[in-house]
Protein backbone atom coordinates (compact mmCIF):
# COMPACT_ATOMS: atom_id res chain seq x y z
CA UNK A 1 0.00 0.00 0.00
CA UNK A 2 1.46 3.71 -1.13
CA UNK A 3 1.03 6.46 1.92
CA UNK A 4 0.17 9.28 0.20
CA UNK A 5 2.06 12.27 1.00
CA UNK A 6 -1.26 14.72 2.32
CA UNK A 7 0.83 17.21 4.70
CA UNK A 8 2.37 19.91 2.33
CA UNK A 9 5.38 20.83 2.30
CA UNK A 10 6.05 23.27 5.55
CA UNK A 11 9.84 24.40 5.77
CA UNK A 12 11.17 24.95 8.94
CA UNK A 13 13.40 28.10 8.98
CA UNK A 14 15.54 29.43 11.96
CA UNK A 15 16.27 33.35 11.86
CA UNK A 16 19.03 34.37 14.22
CA UNK A 17 18.32 38.27 14.88
CA UNK A 18 20.49 40.22 16.34
CA UNK A 19 18.76 41.96 19.53
CA UNK A 20 19.87 45.38 18.40
CA UNK A 21 18.51 45.54 15.01
CA UNK A 22 16.37 43.03 13.37
CA UNK A 23 14.90 41.65 16.46
CA UNK A 24 12.98 44.97 17.52
CA UNK A 25 12.64 45.04 13.40
CA UNK A 26 10.56 42.25 13.77
CA UNK A 27 8.49 43.61 16.90
CA UNK A 28 7.90 46.49 14.90
CA UNK A 29 6.42 44.24 11.99
CA UNK A 30 4.47 42.72 14.22
CA UNK A 31 3.18 46.08 15.94
CA UNK A 32 2.87 47.46 12.26
CA UNK A 33 0.39 44.65 11.54
CA UNK A 34 2.56 43.36 8.84
CA UNK A 35 2.94 39.64 8.44
CA UNK A 36 5.33 37.11 7.45
CA UNK A 37 5.35 32.99 7.83
CA UNK A 38 4.71 31.21 10.84
CA UNK A 39 7.66 28.73 9.54
CA UNK A 40 10.23 31.49 10.34
CA UNK A 41 11.43 30.46 14.03
CA UNK A 42 13.17 33.36 15.47
CA UNK A 43 16.38 33.28 17.94
CA UNK A 44 17.30 36.35 19.50
CA UNK A 45 20.51 36.48 19.78
CA UNK A 46 23.03 39.64 20.98
CA UNK A 47 24.98 40.48 18.40
CA UNK A 48 25.27 38.94 14.81
CA UNK A 49 28.79 37.95 15.35
CA UNK A 50 26.92 35.93 18.44
CA UNK A 51 26.17 32.93 15.78
CA UNK A 52 28.69 30.85 16.19
CA UNK A 53 29.05 28.88 12.68
CA UNK A 54 28.41 25.49 14.92
CA UNK A 55 24.51 27.15 15.48
CA UNK A 56 23.82 26.96 12.10
CA UNK A 57 25.20 23.75 11.20
CA UNK A 58 23.34 22.41 14.08
CA UNK A 59 20.41 23.98 13.08
CA UNK A 60 20.78 22.11 9.63
CA UNK A 61 21.55 18.95 11.32
CA UNK A 62 18.46 19.50 13.07
CA UNK A 63 16.32 19.49 9.61
CA UNK A 64 16.39 23.22 8.74
CA UNK A 65 15.04 23.61 5.50
CA UNK A 66 16.98 26.95 5.51
CA UNK A 67 18.62 29.60 8.10
CA UNK A 68 18.50 33.20 7.83
CA UNK A 69 20.91 35.80 10.03
CA UNK A 70 19.72 39.34 10.28
CA UNK A 71 22.17 41.98 11.60
CA UNK A 72 22.80 45.38 12.25
CA UNK A 73 23.97 47.14 8.71
CA UNK A 74 27.62 47.15 8.29
CA UNK A 75 28.40 50.19 10.49
CA UNK A 76 25.97 50.72 12.76
CA UNK A 77 26.97 46.87 15.36
CA UNK A 78 25.95 47.94 18.49
CA UNK A 79 29.61 46.38 19.19
CA UNK A 80 31.60 48.58 16.66
CA UNK A 81 32.59 45.39 14.47
CA UNK A 82 31.00 42.44 15.34
CA UNK A 83 28.78 42.36 12.11
CA UNK A 84 32.08 42.87 9.60
CA UNK A 85 33.64 39.46 11.52
CA UNK A 86 30.37 37.90 11.17
CA UNK A 87 30.37 38.64 7.10
CA UNK A 88 33.39 36.78 6.78
CA UNK A 89 32.59 33.71 8.37
CA UNK A 90 29.26 33.52 7.30
CA UNK A 91 30.16 34.11 3.65
CA UNK A 92 32.63 31.43 3.90
CA UNK A 93 30.41 29.08 6.00
CA UNK A 94 27.69 29.59 2.83
CA UNK A 95 30.25 28.41 0.60
CA UNK A 96 31.24 25.44 2.54
CA UNK A 97 27.55 24.12 3.08
CA UNK A 98 27.30 24.77 -0.65
CA UNK A 99 30.23 22.69 -1.14
CA UNK A 100 28.43 19.96 0.77
CA UNK A 101 25.17 20.14 -1.20
CA UNK A 102 23.07 22.46 1.40
CA UNK A 103 22.46 24.74 -1.56
CA UNK A 104 23.20 28.34 -1.57
CA UNK A 105 19.55 29.62 -1.92
CA UNK A 106 19.12 27.63 1.69
CA UNK A 107 21.29 30.31 3.57
CA UNK A 108 21.31 34.01 3.65
CA UNK A 109 22.45 37.39 5.50
CA UNK A 110 20.70 40.27 5.83
CA UNK A 111 21.11 43.49 7.24
CA UNK A 112 17.76 44.94 9.08
CA UNK A 113 17.64 47.77 11.57
CA UNK A 114 15.21 47.89 14.57
CA UNK A 115 13.30 50.68 12.07
CA UNK A 116 12.80 48.43 9.40
CA UNK A 117 9.91 46.34 10.78
CA UNK A 118 8.58 46.69 6.25
CA UNK A 119 11.99 45.49 5.13
CA UNK A 120 12.11 42.28 7.78
CA UNK A 121 8.54 40.71 6.82
CA UNK A 122 9.51 41.19 3.04
CA UNK A 123 12.90 39.87 3.70
CA UNK A 124 10.96 36.41 5.43
CA UNK A 125 8.52 35.88 2.82
CA UNK A 126 10.65 36.72 0.31
CA UNK A 127 13.22 33.93 2.07
CA UNK A 128 10.02 31.59 2.61
CA UNK A 129 8.84 31.62 -1.09
CA UNK A 130 12.45 30.57 -1.81
CA UNK A 131 12.94 27.29 0.46
CA UNK A 132 9.22 26.49 -1.14
CA UNK A 133 11.06 26.54 -4.53
CA UNK A 134 13.57 24.83 -3.56
CA UNK A 135 11.98 22.11 -1.52
CA UNK A 136 13.25 19.84 1.30
CA UNK A 137 16.55 20.05 2.48
CA UNK A 138 19.34 17.20 1.85
CA UNK A 139 19.54 15.64 5.70
CA UNK A 140 22.80 16.92 6.97
CA UNK A 141 22.46 14.61 10.10
CA UNK A 142 22.84 12.21 7.21
CA UNK A 143 25.89 12.99 6.03
CA UNK A 144 27.84 10.42 7.55
CA UNK A 145 25.28 7.76 6.82
CA UNK A 146 25.72 6.51 3.68
CA UNK A 147 22.88 4.30 2.80
CA UNK A 148 23.46 1.78 -0.15
CA UNK B 1 72.07 13.20 2.62
CA UNK B 2 71.14 11.31 6.04
CA UNK B 3 74.68 10.77 7.25
CA UNK B 4 75.15 14.91 6.72
CA UNK B 5 71.83 15.27 8.82
CA UNK B 6 73.45 13.26 11.35
CA UNK B 7 76.78 14.47 11.38
CA UNK B 8 75.98 18.17 11.86
CA UNK B 9 73.27 17.30 15.04
CA UNK B 10 76.16 15.54 16.61
CA UNK B 11 78.22 18.49 16.13
CA UNK B 12 75.48 20.96 17.63
CA UNK B 13 74.93 18.65 20.52
CA UNK B 14 78.36 18.50 21.13
CA UNK B 15 78.71 22.50 21.04
CA UNK B 16 76.17 22.53 23.21
CA UNK B 17 73.61 24.55 21.10
CA UNK B 18 71.22 21.95 21.37
CA UNK B 19 70.39 19.76 24.08
CA UNK B 20 68.29 17.43 22.01
CA UNK B 21 67.21 16.58 18.46
CA UNK B 22 63.73 15.91 17.02
CA UNK B 23 63.86 13.87 13.68
CA UNK B 24 62.53 10.73 12.06
CA UNK B 25 63.68 7.40 13.44
CA UNK B 26 63.26 4.17 12.05
CA UNK B 27 59.92 2.50 12.69
CA UNK B 28 59.11 -1.20 12.61
CA UNK B 29 58.50 -1.72 8.85
CA UNK B 30 60.73 -0.16 6.26
CA UNK B 31 58.44 2.78 4.84
CA UNK B 32 57.32 3.76 8.35
CA UNK B 33 59.79 6.14 10.34
CA UNK B 34 57.98 7.91 12.97
CA UNK B 35 58.99 11.31 14.71
CA UNK B 36 61.15 10.83 17.59
CA UNK B 37 63.50 12.54 19.92
CA UNK B 38 67.42 12.08 20.27
CA UNK B 39 69.17 12.95 23.44
CA UNK B 40 72.38 12.17 22.75
CA UNK B 41 75.10 10.90 19.65
CA UNK B 42 74.82 7.20 20.06
CA UNK B 43 70.92 7.88 20.22
CA UNK B 44 71.37 9.39 16.87
CA UNK B 45 72.09 5.45 15.44
CA UNK B 46 68.62 4.86 15.05
CA UNK B 47 67.88 8.09 13.14
CA UNK B 48 66.23 8.40 9.50
CA UNK B 49 66.12 10.52 6.63
CA UNK B 50 63.99 8.80 3.62
CA UNK B 51 61.39 9.44 1.27
CA UNK B 52 59.10 8.34 3.72
CA UNK B 53 59.57 11.00 6.44
CA UNK B 54 56.58 12.86 5.73
CA UNK B 55 55.89 13.51 9.13
CA UNK B 56 55.82 17.25 9.55
CA UNK B 57 57.76 17.87 13.05
CA UNK B 58 56.81 21.38 13.56
CA UNK B 59 53.30 20.35 16.01
CA UNK B 60 56.15 18.67 18.26
CA UNK B 61 58.08 21.72 19.14
CA UNK B 62 55.02 22.52 21.25
CA UNK B 63 56.06 20.15 23.97
CA UNK B 64 59.61 20.59 22.94
CA UNK B 65 59.78 24.11 23.62
CA UNK B 66 58.45 23.51 27.01
CA UNK B 67 61.70 20.86 27.91
CA UNK B 68 64.90 21.92 29.40
CA UNK B 69 67.56 23.54 26.48
CA UNK B 70 67.46 24.01 23.07
CA UNK B 71 65.62 21.36 20.09
CA UNK B 72 67.11 20.75 16.94
CA UNK B 73 64.79 19.87 14.23
CA UNK B 74 64.69 19.34 11.08
CA UNK B 75 62.08 20.98 8.58
CA UNK B 76 61.34 20.26 5.03
CA UNK B 77 60.28 23.19 2.85
CA UNK B 78 56.15 23.35 3.97
CA UNK B 79 56.90 22.24 7.38
CA UNK B 80 58.00 25.45 8.17
CA UNK B 81 54.86 27.33 7.17
CA UNK B 82 53.55 25.01 9.71
CA UNK B 83 56.12 25.97 12.20
CA UNK B 84 55.58 29.95 11.02
CA UNK B 85 52.36 29.77 11.77
CA UNK B 86 52.46 28.29 15.27
CA UNK B 87 54.96 30.70 16.26
CA UNK B 88 52.52 33.42 15.32
CA UNK B 89 50.12 31.64 17.78
CA UNK B 90 52.54 31.79 20.07
CA UNK B 91 52.31 28.04 20.33
CA UNK B 92 56.50 27.38 19.70
CA UNK B 93 59.26 29.09 21.40
CA UNK B 94 61.76 30.35 18.10
CA UNK B 95 64.15 31.47 20.46
CA UNK B 96 64.66 27.76 21.75
CA UNK B 97 64.92 26.07 18.60
CA UNK B 98 67.78 25.40 15.95
CA UNK B 99 65.91 24.84 12.43
CA UNK B 100 67.61 22.93 10.13
CA UNK B 101 65.79 23.31 6.63
CA UNK B 102 65.86 20.01 5.16
CA UNK B 103 66.12 19.41 1.33
CA UNK B 104 62.89 17.33 0.07
CA UNK B 105 62.66 15.62 -3.14
CA UNK B 106 58.79 15.08 -2.21
CA UNK B 107 57.53 12.48 0.07
CA UNK B 108 56.05 9.05 -0.53
CA UNK B 109 52.80 7.43 -0.22
CA UNK B 110 53.04 3.86 0.71
CA UNK B 111 49.35 3.32 -0.06
CA UNK B 112 49.93 4.21 -4.15
CA UNK B 113 52.35 1.59 -3.96
CA UNK B 114 50.29 -1.07 -2.59
CA UNK B 115 47.42 0.19 -4.98
CA UNK B 116 50.23 -0.26 -8.00
CA UNK B 117 49.71 -4.02 -6.95
CA UNK B 118 53.08 -4.41 -5.19
CA UNK B 119 52.52 -6.46 -2.40
CA UNK B 120 54.60 -8.26 0.54
CA UNK B 121 56.73 -4.74 0.73
CA UNK B 122 60.25 -5.35 2.59
CA UNK B 123 62.55 -2.60 2.03
CA UNK B 124 61.82 0.33 -0.75
CA UNK B 125 65.11 1.93 -1.97
CA UNK B 126 65.29 4.83 -4.31
CA UNK B 127 67.34 4.78 -7.56
CA UNK B 128 67.12 8.03 -9.63
CA UNK B 129 64.02 8.25 -10.34
CA UNK B 130 63.05 4.80 -10.07
CA UNK B 131 62.07 3.10 -6.59
CA UNK B 132 63.18 -0.43 -6.42
CA UNK B 133 61.05 -2.02 -3.85
CA UNK B 134 62.54 -5.56 -2.51
CA UNK B 135 59.01 -7.49 -1.51
CA UNK B 136 58.96 -11.05 -0.09
CA UNK B 137 58.06 -12.61 -3.95
CA UNK B 138 61.62 -10.38 -4.88
CA UNK B 139 61.74 -6.86 -6.50
CA UNK B 140 59.64 -4.68 -8.26
CA UNK B 141 59.94 -0.97 -9.35
CA UNK B 142 58.14 1.68 -9.44
CA UNK B 143 58.43 5.36 -11.12
CA UNK B 144 59.12 7.95 -8.48
CA UNK B 145 56.50 10.55 -9.25
CA UNK B 146 53.77 7.39 -9.18
CA UNK B 147 54.25 6.68 -5.68
CA UNK B 148 54.30 10.68 -3.80
CA UNK B 149 51.56 11.75 -1.58
CA UNK B 150 49.23 13.93 -3.15
CA UNK B 151 50.43 17.12 -1.11
CA UNK B 152 54.02 16.63 -3.18
CA UNK B 153 52.02 16.56 -6.44
CA UNK B 154 51.05 20.24 -5.85
CA UNK B 155 54.05 21.18 -3.89
CA UNK B 156 54.41 24.65 -2.29
CA UNK B 157 57.61 25.27 -3.61
CA UNK B 158 61.02 24.59 -1.82
CA UNK B 159 62.04 27.57 -0.06
CA UNK B 160 62.06 27.35 3.42
CA UNK B 161 60.05 30.05 5.15
CA UNK B 162 61.98 30.27 8.35
CA UNK B 163 65.28 28.77 9.46
CA UNK B 164 68.98 29.07 11.02
CA UNK B 165 70.51 26.77 8.29
CA UNK B 166 69.77 25.09 5.33
CA UNK B 167 71.35 21.38 4.57
CA UNK B 168 70.69 20.13 1.03
CA UNK B 169 68.47 22.60 -0.25
CA UNK B 170 69.46 26.32 -1.45
CA UNK B 171 67.68 29.54 -0.75
CA UNK B 172 65.19 30.37 -2.46
CA UNK B 173 64.99 27.21 -4.89
CA UNK B 174 62.50 26.38 -7.61
CA UNK B 175 58.78 24.82 -7.10
CA UNK B 176 59.18 20.93 -7.29
CA UNK B 177 56.18 19.60 -9.22
CA UNK B 178 53.40 21.60 -9.40
CA UNK B 179 49.96 20.97 -10.55
CA UNK B 180 46.68 22.84 -9.72
CA UNK B 181 45.95 22.39 -5.94
CA UNK B 182 42.32 23.24 -6.55
CA UNK B 183 41.63 20.75 -9.44
CA UNK B 184 39.60 18.98 -7.39
CA UNK B 185 37.72 21.17 -5.62
CA UNK B 186 36.76 22.93 -9.16
CA UNK B 187 35.25 19.95 -10.12
CA UNK B 188 33.46 19.44 -6.72
CA UNK B 189 32.02 23.05 -7.71
CA UNK B 190 31.07 21.95 -11.13
CA UNK B 191 28.63 19.53 -9.73
CA UNK B 192 25.11 19.81 -8.74
CA UNK B 193 24.52 20.11 -5.13
CA UNK B 194 22.76 16.48 -4.59
CA UNK B 195 25.97 14.94 -6.39
CA UNK B 196 28.08 17.07 -3.92
CA UNK B 197 25.97 15.56 -1.18
CA UNK B 198 26.71 12.05 -2.16
CA UNK B 199 30.19 12.73 -2.95
CA UNK B 200 30.99 13.69 0.80
CA UNK B 201 28.59 11.46 2.43
CA UNK B 202 30.58 8.58 0.30
CA UNK B 203 34.00 10.12 1.81
CA UNK B 204 32.75 11.25 5.67
CA UNK B 205 30.54 7.99 5.89
CA UNK B 206 34.28 5.65 6.02
CA UNK B 207 35.43 8.07 8.47
CA UNK B 208 36.35 6.03 12.28
CA UNK B 209 36.55 9.34 14.69
CA UNK B 210 40.07 7.97 15.16
CA UNK B 211 41.24 11.99 15.29
CA UNK B 212 44.41 11.07 14.15
CA UNK B 213 43.83 14.25 11.53
CA UNK B 214 42.91 16.27 14.46
CA UNK B 215 46.09 14.93 16.23
CA UNK B 216 48.20 15.38 13.75
CA UNK B 217 47.46 18.62 12.51
CA UNK B 218 49.71 21.44 13.34
CA UNK B 219 46.57 24.08 13.58
CA UNK B 220 44.77 22.03 15.82
CA UNK B 221 46.70 22.88 19.36
CA UNK B 222 44.40 23.86 21.18
CA UNK B 223 44.49 22.95 24.50
CA UNK B 224 41.34 21.84 25.11
CA UNK B 225 39.82 21.27 21.45
CA UNK B 226 35.74 21.08 21.29
CA UNK B 227 35.71 17.88 20.48
CA UNK B 228 37.19 16.01 23.80
CA UNK B 229 35.50 15.14 26.59
CA UNK B 230 34.36 17.95 29.10
CA UNK B 231 33.60 15.29 32.16
CA UNK B 232 36.44 13.58 32.55
CA UNK B 233 40.50 14.46 31.92
CA UNK B 234 41.02 12.69 28.87
CA UNK B 235 39.75 12.50 25.35
CA UNK B 236 36.60 10.70 25.33
CA UNK B 237 35.47 9.71 21.90
CA UNK B 238 32.80 7.51 23.86
CA UNK B 239 31.15 10.95 25.02
CA UNK B 240 30.74 12.08 21.72
CA UNK B 241 27.32 13.92 20.86
CA UNK B 242 25.67 13.05 17.51
CA UNK B 243 26.05 16.70 16.86
CA UNK B 244 29.97 16.56 17.04
CA UNK B 245 29.56 13.08 15.26
CA UNK B 246 28.04 14.32 12.22
CA UNK B 247 29.62 18.02 11.57
CA UNK B 248 33.27 16.66 12.89
CA UNK B 249 35.06 17.13 9.79
CA UNK B 250 33.09 20.70 9.04
CA UNK B 251 33.94 21.90 12.62
CA UNK B 252 36.86 20.94 12.35
CA UNK B 253 37.60 22.04 8.84
CA UNK B 254 35.85 26.27 9.60
CA UNK B 255 38.41 25.96 13.15
CA UNK B 256 41.71 25.77 11.06
CA UNK B 257 40.41 27.75 8.31
CA UNK B 258 42.79 31.07 7.25
CA UNK B 259 45.45 28.84 9.63
CA UNK B 260 45.53 25.99 7.72
CA UNK B 261 48.75 25.92 5.53
CA UNK B 262 47.93 23.22 3.77
CA UNK B 263 50.92 20.70 4.62
CA UNK B 264 48.57 18.14 3.92
CA UNK B 265 49.44 16.04 7.19
CA UNK B 266 45.60 15.17 7.87
CA UNK B 267 44.94 13.63 4.47
CA UNK B 268 48.21 11.97 4.87
CA UNK B 269 47.35 10.33 8.09
CA UNK B 270 43.79 9.54 7.54
CA UNK B 271 43.58 5.30 7.85
CA UNK B 272 40.61 5.49 5.58
CA UNK B 273 41.91 7.69 3.07
CA UNK B 274 39.48 10.37 3.20
CA UNK B 275 40.31 13.18 1.19
CA UNK B 276 40.50 15.59 3.75
CA UNK B 277 42.50 18.42 1.93
CA UNK B 278 39.56 19.07 -0.40
CA UNK B 279 37.55 20.75 2.65
CA UNK B 280 40.49 22.95 3.69
CA UNK B 281 41.12 23.71 -0.06
CA UNK B 282 37.97 24.91 -0.64
CA UNK B 283 38.28 27.16 2.55
CA UNK B 284 41.45 28.21 1.35
CA UNK B 285 39.83 28.65 -2.29
CA UNK B 286 37.23 31.21 -1.20
CA UNK B 287 39.87 33.18 0.66
CA UNK B 288 41.60 33.93 -1.86
CA UNK B 289 39.24 34.97 -4.09
CA UNK B 290 37.26 37.05 -1.77
CA UNK B 291 39.79 38.70 0.84
CA UNK B 292 42.96 38.60 -1.90
CA UNK B 293 45.52 36.08 -1.71
CA UNK B 294 46.82 34.37 1.73
CA UNK B 295 49.29 31.53 2.48
CA UNK B 296 49.19 30.84 5.94
CA UNK B 297 52.52 29.97 7.83
CA UNK B 298 54.44 32.51 5.01
CA UNK B 299 54.85 35.03 7.71
CA UNK B 300 54.47 35.67 11.60
CA UNK B 301 52.45 38.89 11.51
CA UNK B 302 49.89 39.17 8.85
CA UNK B 303 46.01 39.00 10.24
CA UNK B 304 44.59 35.42 9.71
CA UNK B 305 41.29 36.19 7.00
CA UNK B 306 39.25 35.32 9.65
CA UNK B 307 40.19 37.36 12.46
CA UNK B 308 40.44 40.34 10.01
CA UNK B 309 37.69 42.35 7.73
CA UNK B 310 37.64 45.47 5.90
CA UNK B 311 34.75 47.77 4.98
CA UNK B 312 34.23 46.68 1.96
CA UNK B 313 33.90 42.81 2.30
CA UNK B 314 31.83 40.96 -0.23
CA UNK B 315 28.27 40.25 1.43
CA UNK B 316 27.87 36.68 2.01
CA UNK B 317 25.13 36.33 -1.04
CA UNK B 318 27.95 36.77 -3.21
CA UNK B 319 28.07 32.96 -2.63
CA UNK B 320 25.40 32.45 -4.36
CA UNK B 321 25.76 35.30 -7.60
CA UNK B 322 29.24 33.64 -8.77
CA UNK B 323 27.78 31.70 -12.13
CA UNK B 324 25.52 29.01 -10.64
CA UNK B 325 26.09 25.50 -11.78
S1 LIG C 1 44.07 20.92 8.34
FE1 LIG C 1 45.44 19.39 7.39
S2 LIG C 1 46.56 20.55 5.82
FE2 LIG C 1 45.66 22.07 7.21
S3 LIG C 1 47.24 22.49 8.72
FE3 LIG C 1 45.96 20.84 9.56
S4 LIG C 1 46.97 18.93 8.96
FE4 LIG C 1 47.83 20.60 7.70
S1 LIG D 1 39.19 20.79 16.09
FE1 LIG D 1 39.01 22.93 16.67
S2 LIG D 1 38.99 22.93 18.91
FE2 LIG D 1 39.84 20.95 18.24
S3 LIG D 1 42.05 21.24 18.20
FE3 LIG D 1 41.27 21.65 16.13
S4 LIG D 1 40.96 23.87 16.08
FE4 LIG D 1 41.12 23.25 18.23
S1 LIG E 1 41.89 10.67 10.32
FE1 LIG E 1 40.28 10.03 8.89
S2 LIG E 1 39.19 8.35 9.93
FE2 LIG E 1 40.40 9.44 11.50
S3 LIG E 1 38.97 10.95 12.35
FE3 LIG E 1 40.12 11.98 10.72
S4 LIG E 1 38.82 11.72 8.90
FE4 LIG E 1 38.12 10.24 10.42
Amino acid sequence: MQVEKTQEFRPKIVAFCCNWCSYAGADLAGSSRLSYPADVKIIRVPCSCRVNPMFILRAFQRGADGVILCGCHPGDCHYTTGNYYARRRMTLLFSMLDYLGVENGRTRVEWVSAAEGVKFSATMNEFVAKIHSLGENVRLEDLRCKRD
Amino acid sequence: MQERLVERAKELLADGTVVRVLGWKQGDLGYNPEPAYFNSPEELKDFVYDGFCGANLSKYMIQAGKLEGNTLVFLKPCDTYSFNQLIKEHRVKREKTYIIGVGCKGTLDVEKIKKAGIKGIESISQEGETLKVQTIYGERELPFMDALLERCTVCKGKTHQVYDELIGAQEGEEAGPTGNRFAMVEKLEAMSPKERFAFWQGELSRCIRCNACRNVCPACSCLKCVFDGNQFDSAQKANADTFEEQMFHIIRAFHVAGRCTDCGECSRVCPQGIPLHLLNRKFIKDINTFYGEYQAGEDTDSRAPLTNFTFEDVEPGVVGERGRK
